[in-house]
């Protein structure tokens, strides 16, 4: 178990190796950071110091290795635009930003899999056919469209929700969260919906067809065979054997939630990491960018240990080979 | 109909049979129209009876045994007949019902021990899991049970094993497991279907003494789905012979094997190679079984049988006396006998 872990973590190394050096060459070829910096006015003796202050004039392998150790430091330089420390902004929006994917993400599980299970079990009734009609529209409609048209009816036509912004915080330590205040919590719902609205579609799709796959198993027919109840069968025998697929796409769409909530936050002017990095694109505001890629690298690599964790809890037979693996058993 | 072959000669018995079929047809509508999957399928199991039902792929073996348990796949039906259980009707119970007596009533061992088990849960919690949903027993009575269980049908170590998931186990010894699984209610009925044809030949005699043996001790009749004559003469008391959906011969094991009435039969046991002597040349049938949807008017061997007359092409014949067994053969109409009096003479 604890070298299954271990050997997954040294993986991850060449991962975000790889993202690094990607982020590290946006300084190098996605502007010019000197120009930017120095503005209109200026002599050719300040740019030659800047140049320096910077450490632009040491060699590449250099200047990438200062990069990992300040990166692994946490430490991005500063923002261009405002002229902050990188990590001070991104962990001031961090918490908009993980809260909202925590309600999509939440919406998406517990609304997706029992209606993929529903219409799993019952696939002719009207309702599942509702719900798959529905889905079709959740997939092919752009989120930025969803979150307008809700915006439209909830905020403008029935004046019940906010149209934008994160209502009013608490500050709890560095984390302001939005769960505390009533108009936090409102200001939370059109957001979650329009971001969870994809994967909760996606879920229940992904549950359906595992369902309709595993009902047709031996041991389901078995299960039946054994006169086990249908709860038995549907939710002991059925929902669980679908688990693993589910777990992978859902893992992975939780790190696309956290990643591409840039179009919601968009939307909904939502104080998070996604406005900020659009905000920064616009203003080539290269080390936010650059913080940016490698905190969501980080993100979809912690995402990836977690699912594969979960993989060996649900399923017996990953657990014995992970143990031969290790020379037990 | 003549009842008396049709239910048990070898064994005595004071009520009577514990599973009766009678005139059973399943149907699967289509979209080019219904097919007939089994049509006026009927015979008893008695008590403690092991009845082998041998045929080849398609001829509605298995399907009967769906039938019988009541988990025929949807879109098919029972479009006529009567499945009576202890002489209860049990053909058309709502589904809650039936549920009740699956497992508990009646027990299921199928094909592939390799996918008949969830390989998420330890086979202890699959036994319990069953025992619990049947019987009134505590966790730790159930666990106690369990454990006896995997005992009774051979498995070494049970109380270590009972915590085993089923991956950890050989094909054969999963087949145990499914085998304790369908006899941990105590069903008085065991259907089987092929329980030996997904393992090794070493193992089948093994799986097969075990299945016998633990019928005899607990008194439960089996049927016994099989398209091995082998395990059919080794195991089986009465044997019916299936062809096209329909029910070709049935009668004691021992005369449909030796001295078969039914022509299809007759070319079925013909095609088995016999071990005593070296042949040149293995008999075998004219012809494929025809597909569901294109069965023959009349009787349904009537394109491939080598006594085929006039009355076989127009009348689907049913269940006759044959002296020993009985056969749906036109052959064995007294009726018939102006008509083809030569053949009746050859046998």
């Amino acid at each position: 178990m604890f070298a299954f872990i271990l050997s997954r973590i040294l993986q991850a190394i060449p991962v975000m190796l790889t993202v690094a050096l990607i982020s590290f060459a946006m300084f190098a070829y996605v502007g010019d950071p000197v120009s930017i910096m120095l503005g209109q006015d200026f002599t050719e003796a300040q740019r030659q110091q800047l140049i320096q202050d910077l450490g632009l004039d040491r060699p590449f392998f250099v200047q990438f290795g200062t990069f990992i150790g300040n990166a692994l430091q946490g430490e991005f330089g500063l923002s261009y635009r405002l002229s902050r420390p990188v990590a001070e902004l991104i962990a001031e929006r961090a918490p908009a930003t993980l809260e909202l994917a925590f309600c999509a993400a939440a919406i998406a599980m517990f609304v997706g899999v029992p209606m993929g299970v529903y219409t799993g079990l019952y696939r002719n009734s009207w309702l599942s056919r509702a719900f798959l009609t529905f889905s079709l529209i959740g997939v092919s409609l752009p989120t930025f469209l969803i979150g307008i048209l809700l915006i439209l009816v909830f905020s403008v036509w029935l004046g019940w929700l906010p149209s934008f912004g994160r209502g009013d915080v608490v500050q709890l330590g560095w984390w302001s969260t939005g769960f505390l205040t009533w108009s936090g919590l409102k200001a939370l719902i059109l957001p979650s919906i329009t971001l969870g609205l994809f994967q909760l579609t996606l879920i229940m799709r992904l549950v359906r067809a595992e369902m309709l796959e595993v009902l047709r198993t031996d041991y389901i027919k078995f299960a039946r065979a054994r006169g086990l109840g249908n709860r038995a069968v549907h939710f002991g025998h059925a929902l669980k054997n679908t688990l693993v697929p589910v777990i992978t796409i859902a893992g992975l769409q939780l790190g696309g939630i956290i990643a591409f909530a840039i179009v919601t936050e968009t939307v909904f002017q939502w104080p998070g990491m996604g406005l900020l990095f659009i905000q920064s694109v616009g203003a080539a505001d290269i080390p936010v960018m650059a913080a940016y890629l490698m905190l969501i690298a980080l993100v979809f690599v912690t995402i990836n240990l977690i699912v594969d964790l979960l993989y060996y809890l649900v399923d017996p037979r990953l657990r014995s080979s992970m143990g031969a693996a290790r020379g037990g058993h | 109909m003549a009842a008396p072959i049709l239910s048990t000669p070898s064994h005595s018995r004071d009520g009577g049979p514990i599973l009766e079929v009678r005139n059973l047809r399943v149907e699967f509508p289509t979209r080019r129209g219904v097919l007939t999957a089994l049509d006026d399928v009927s015979f008893d199991i008695a008590p403690g009876e092991v009845l082998g039902v041998v045929g080849e792929s398609g001829a509605g073996k298995s399907m009967t045994g769906a039938a019988i348990i009541g988990l025929l796949e949807p879109p098919g039906r029972i479009a006529g007949g009567q499945i009576l259980l202890n002489g209860r009707r049990i053909d058309n119970l709502p589904y809650e019902q039936m549920r009740r007596i699956r497992g508990k009533e009646i027990g299921a061992i199928f094909q592939d021990p390799l996918t008949t088990l969830n390989p998420l849960y330890t086979v202890g919690r699959q036994l319990t899991e069953t025992m619990q949903t049947h019987l009134d027993i505590s966790d730790r009575e159930a666990r106690q049970r369990a454990i006896g269980w995997l005992e009774m049908v051979g498995i070494p170590a049970a109380a270590q094993r009972v915590d085993s998931y089923p991956h950890e186990f050989s094909g054969g010894m999963r087949q145990r497991v499914v085998i304790a699984l369908a006899l941990c209610a105590e069903p008085k009925l065991i259907v089987a279907d092929e329980p030996t044809t997904a393992l090794d030949v070493s193992i089948q005699a093994q799986i097969i003494a075990l299945l016998k043996r633990l019928a005899r001790e607990k008194g439960t009749a089996m049927m016994l789905v099989t398209h091995d004559m082998g395990v059919i003469a080794e195991t089986a008391d009465r044997v019916a012979v299936m062809y096209a959906g329909c029910i070709a011969e049935i009668g004691p094991v021992r005369e449909v094997v030796k001295a078969p009435k039914h022509p299809y039969s007759e070319g079925l046991m013909a095609s088995i190679p016999p071990l005593d002597r070296k042949v040149d040349h293995l008999a075998g049938i004219e012809g494929a079984m025809p597909r569901l949807s294109a069965i023959p008017k009349g009787c349904a061997f009537n394109t491939r049988c080598p006594h085929v007359f006039d009355r076989c092409r127009h009348e689907r014949p049913e269940l006759l006396e044959t002296g020993t067994t009985l056969a749906t053969c036109w052959l064995y109409d007294p009726a018939s006998e102006k008509q083809v009096p030569e053949l009746l003479k050859d046998d």
